[in-house]
């Protein structure tokens, strides 16, 4: 089973194949002796590239949001190096139709520590113009981070892509919320991304990826509630 | 006045040969259209309404000169419900058959194939019936202009059941618009009874924006009134402001004054409840002894449960039948038929059989559990005997003891013609988003033209320039503060300045999403079990709600049988039959029509005036004396509140009898107070009665008169409401009318589920960044109206200020019995309780860790 403890900070200490992470209630991970912050599945400009595809006016605001929540966890933990897990623009295009004032602040974001894009499938290519490291995966501190799991058991890998989603059930009552979920052996990590979906970590996707008992860090206002595999359900 | 002669010899003859002559309606109708005027024919059911409204055009197509090229289509028929457009159809075909009237009559619903669909756009019929989704597309047809340019009349039928909705917003701009391809066109409604007439005659008519300093125009009304001798309707002001419009008043006779009767099911009427289980016994021996039932309840649940217990007490296997919303088509057409052919003895049914095509064999309606609404029950009541001269009978079943009150009052006021009344119809935004996208894809408009039309239409007569600007902005660019969408525009202007659709992708985008129909997502019902199920016969489909209760392995009843729940893969839901040993029966809540306002103050009117309770029965007569002992009954004009302790709880329980919305808000809005005092509630419960709200502290010494103070309609409201689950309901259905979010796209649909959770975000993001946006003005506004009732709230806050009985009492009172009995059913969690059950899992966890 997965060691685990609650921080004073509402955040969720565990071991990840020996190396300690915090896994905050954003839905980032942080790894304080690295001074490390990794977000997965951010999305940018995901409202805007329904009205670039199909004429949808969703409000364009998405990455605006998505960006005050990371600046948020940027100004607690100044951290000196920030990776993006993949997948932070919806498309290709993504890049060009954000807003000057986004574009700015995104720019901001590699001032005085290192950015890291690590690719994803929506984002293949990294951004053109914006600065920052383009990666396809890193190691950290013993741990791998790349986007999409690689199939198989994996020791000490950290990936996003699958935006998992615990659902859990009391009495009567059910509420689904982004979480992060592992099992002590491999990490993925929730969509940080304003618009984003869930799947339900009992999904065959995640089937195959785990070895040990599923724990899942669900998220909530100022924190992240570790539940265990008895008290999720499917969707 | 036309006498009979009036009719041509053709038609005089047919009515001859049949033994019939006209009614004077009919002829009435027939004047109106001599004079070009346009004509809301008010009659029950039975009275030959649809042959009136379609005489005069029978009459000019058969006196039609011939022409040389072939003509558009003459007269539109539109129905709320496409089996009664195709019914209609049928039975128009009977008389033009019979007169050999070279007439083309057909029918247009989502259900008429492409072939024919495709030759009625190139020869199109004389009498085309349809429904307001058909006429919503027909108005975003490129070439729609030409098409409808021979129109001459528009027939509404069940006027009185779309006015007041985003369907009858929709239509009304139809109609405007239809009004600008064909300048002489008429316009007809067909109604039911309704309280105010002239709100369905604003609403149907071109309005024209007020004359300065003019009086109101038309002055049909009264013209109409003096030529027929029926019983005088109560015709107020109605409307806001003098609007004129053309429509004059025609009055059918009345039928026979029905007949009704109160249940009172071996001597006595349960507490609490909503099931009416107690009655079923009797209710089956009612059925045996009649011909045809139709058995009314209020929820589906009630449907099936009622079905079920029906079909135990069965021995004698009658044809007993069910019909609600949630089976599927196939199974519903299927009972619509056998009733149709007077094979079935009984049908338990939901608001699905409202309306819709006349069986002359129904000679009894049966209402289990309270009618709720005066209006609504006299259609249901007008179910039976489709002949005018024979009465029709009714009988109603209370399942509880303040629906026996409902029942009597509801009995007394149909024989007494009394109807609920509505609020005057302002049209919705959201709707009128989607007519601007509708007109351009159809042709280019010009923005002040447009403004002129939709005002002509009567729900939106005082739509102000800015809020036209507004909606116009949001159809462009979705109305943003940035302006990221200026090139995504889906709506772009020409050369001259004219609005037209951007492309032919938004114009098939557009078509695959109109309507204002929003129905909560779907789920199929399939047999299947096992881990990855496949296939399955589908057995109905059910609201997603309903499966967010279950988990698998619960078992519950379904089209009258019961099932185990196995899984859920995608927007499909695998069951299985299960042995028929005491399901787990999902808790219902009672109606999901709130109380009328008109029924609600004749139940209280009934509570504080004592000689009415001899119409009640001995034991519900008892239940209210004891209740005058115990604590009080509340006099004119008061509300009686209690407070007394029960177990470790004290309560305070008041009973506004205004529904059970308006008591959930006012419930949600007294614990944001009650909280902020330090009493701390834990927890209430309401009905459509009474709310009861419970704490570990007492509640005696509060000032009343504070805590139910109006402003909190102000601040706290609004604060409650952002966070309420019923604003995202409210805004998903909004910005799917607008097409925000589309219901259909070309090559997949969406779910409701994917719909729901990318809408929950799209609400949270703009709510932050847009607050003043128009899908949350929309939004606010549905929310305010519909599913809170806050300006029902608002009008009780006003009534009781200063009217407040409070009766400190030592234990519970018998009036409060039956909501103290409520307790127990669950609630969808808040955000707190969410966190408590996920809390509590993680406890379960960590003990499982340590032990």
């Amino acid at each position: 089973m997965t060691r685990f403890s609650p921080s004073s900070c509402g955040g969720l200490r565990i071991a990840l194949s020996n190396v300690e992470v915090m896994l905050r209630w954003s839905g980032a991970m942080w790894l304080e002796a690295e001074r490390t912050l990794v977000v997965a599945d951010l999305h940018f400009e995901k409202g805007s590239s329904y009205a670039a595809r199909f004429g949808q006016m969703l409000p364009p605001y998405d990455t605006r949001e998505t960006l005050d929540r990371l600046d948020r966890e940027i100004a607690l933990l100044t951290p000196d190096r920030l990776i993006f897990l993949g997948d932070s623009f919806h498309d290709g295009d993504g890049e060009a139709r954000l807003a000057h004032d986004d574009a700015r602040r995104l720019e901001g974001l590699a001032l005085g520590r290192e950015l890291v894009w690590a690719v994803g499938n929506h984002d293949a290519d990294g951004p053109k113009v914006l600065p920052g490291e383009i990666i396809d995966e890193a190691v950290i501190a013993g741990l791998t981070l790349r986007h999409e799991p690689l199939p198989g058991v994996q020791f000490g890998e950290v990936a996003g892509h699958l935006h998992p989603a615990a659902k859990v059930t009391s009495g009567r009552a059910t509420i689904r919320r982004r979480c992060f979920v592992t099992d002590g052996q491999r990490l993925v990590l929730p969509a940080f991304g304003a618009f984003t979906g869930g799947l339900n970590v009992l999904d065959e996707a995640f089937s195959n990826l785990f070895a040990g008992p599923l724990l899942a860090g669900a998220l909530g206002p100022k924190r992240v509630h570790a539940v265990g595999r008895k008290s999720l359900r499917p969707d | 006045m036309l006498a009979a002669d009036a009719l041509p010899p053709k038609f005089r003859n047919w009515f001859a040969a049949r033994g019939w002559s006209p009614r004077e309606h009919q002829l009435a109708m027939l004047e109106k259209a001599r004079q070009g005027r346009g004509a809301l024919l008010i009659a029950p059911t039975g009275g030959g309404k649809t042959l009136a409204g379609f005489l005069p055009s029978l009459i000019e197509l058969t006196e039609r000169p011939p022409r040389n090229t072939p003509a558009g289509v003459h007269t539109l028929y539109i129905s709320p419900l496409k089996a009664l457009a195709v019914d209609v159809e049928r039975n128009l075909l009977t008389p033009i058959r019979e007169m050999g009237l070279p007439i083309v009559a057909e029918s247009r619903t989502g259900d008429t194939g492409e072939a024919r669909k495709a030759r009625q756009r190139i020869r199109p019929p004389d009498i085309l019936l349809t429904t307001p989704e058909q006429l919503a597309l027909f108005c975003a047809w490129e070439g729609a202009r030409e098409y409808f340019a021979d129109l001459r009349c528009v027939i509404i039928d069940e006027a009185h059941a779309i006015w007041p909705s985003k369907r009858g917003d929709l239509l009304a701009l139809g109609l405007a618009r239809l009004q600008r391809f064909a300048p002489t066109l008429r316009r007809v409604g067909l109604s039911a009874t309704v309280d105010d007439p002239d709100l369905v005659r604003k609403w149907l008519g071109v309005n024209s924006p007020p004359p300065c300093g003019e009086g109101v125009g038309g002055g049909g009304v009264s013209a109409a009134l003096s030529e027929l001798t029926p019983p005088p309707q109560p015709l107020p002001a109605g409307g806001r402001g003098p609007t004129s419009h053309n429509i004059d008043l025609v009055l059918g006779s009345g039928g026979a004054q029905p007949v009704v009767e109160v249940l009172v099911s071996g001597g006595r009427v349960p507490w609490a409840g909503h099931t009416a289980e107690h009655a079923m016994a009797e209710v089956y021996e009612i059925i045996k002894s009649s011909q045809t039932a139709l058995i009314f309840v209020n929820t589906r649940f009630q449907a099936e449960f009622a079905f079920q217990r029906l079909w135990e007490l069965n021995d004698e296997g009658l044809p007993i039948a069910l019909h609600h919303g949630s089976l599927s088509a196939e199974q519903r057409r299927k009972v619509e038929a056998a009733m149709a052919k007077g094979a079935l003895r009984a049908v338990v049914c939901t608001s699905t059989l409202d309306m819709g095509i006349d069986w002359g064999d129904v000679d009894l309606v049966i209402q289990l559990a309270a009618p709720k609404g005066a209006s609504r029950m006299v259609q249901r009541i007008g179910r039976a005997n489709h002949r005018l001269d024979e009465p029709s009978r009714a009988l109603f079943v209370p399942a509880s003891r303040f629906e026996m009150l409902e029942c009597r009052a509801a009995a007394d006021a149909i024989l007494e013609n009394h109807l609920d009344g509505d609020p005057p119809r302002i049209g919705t935004l959201d709707t009128l988003a989607q007519h601007v996208m509708g007109c351009a894809c159809s042709e280019p408009f010009d923005l002040m033209a447009l403004f002129e039309e939709v005002r002509s239409a009567g729900p939106y007569a005082e739509l102000s320039w800015e809020d036209f600007e507004t909606v116009v902005d949001f159809v462009s660019t979705g109305g943003y503060a940035l302006r990221t969408y200026d090139k995504f525009r889906r709506i772009v202007q020409t050369p001259e300045g004219l609005w037209t659709a951007r492309n032919a992708q938004a114009r098939l985008q557009h078509r695959m999403n109109v309507g204002a129909i929003v129905s909560p997502g779907m789920i199929n019902i399939r047999i299947g079990g096992g881990r990855r199920p496949m296939g399955g016969r589908k057995i109905g489909e059910a609201e997603e709600g309903y499966f967010e209760q279950l988990t698998p392995g619960d078992t519950f009843i379904f089209a009258g049988q019961v099932w185990r729940y196995n899984s859920m893969v995608g927007a499909d839901a695998f069951v299985s039959p299960a042995p028929n040993d005491d399901p787990k029966m999902p808790s219902w809540g009672g109606s999901k029509f709130p109380l009328s306002t008109y029924l609600a103050s004749r139940v209280r009117q009934m509570m504080h005036d004592e000689r009415e309770w001899t119409a009640l029965p001995p034991d519900v007569q008892e239940w209210l004396a004891w209740q005058k002992i115990r604590s009080a009954i509340p006099g004119d004009g008061e509300m009686l509140l209690e407070t007394f302790p029960n177990g470790k709880r004290f309560h305070m329980v008041c009973y506004p009898f205004e529904g059970r919305l308006a008591h959930t808000t006012l419930a949600m809005l007294l614990t944001r107070r009650l909280d902020r005092l330090g009493v701390g509630p834990l927890g209430f419960v309401c009905n459509d009665y009474a709310l009861n709200l419970w704490s570990l502290r007492p509640m005696d010494g509060l000032d009343l008169d504070e805590l139910f103070a109006q402003d909190m309609l102000g601040d706290d409201l609004e604060a409650w409401l952002d966070e309420s689950f019923m604003m995202k309901r409210a805004f998903k259905h909004c910005a799917l009318i607008a097409g925000l979010i589309e219901r259909r796209h070309p090559g997949a649909e969406k779910s409701g589920r994917q719909v729901t959770f990318s809408t929950d975000l799209i609400y949270d993001v703009l709510r932050k960044h847009q607050p003043d946006h128009l899908m949350l003005r929309c939004a606010r506004h549905d929310a305010a109206t519909g599913m809170l009732d806050i300006a029902r709230l608002g009008d009780m806050l006003t009534r009781v200020h200063g009217n407040i009985r409070h009766m400190p009492l030592d234990r519970v009172s018998p009036l409060a019995v039956p909501i103290m009995l409520e307790i127990g059913r669950e609630r969808a969690p808040g955000d707190a309780a969410g966190e408590m059950i996920l809390a509590e899992a993680e406890e379960d966890l960590i003990a499982e860790a340590m032990s």
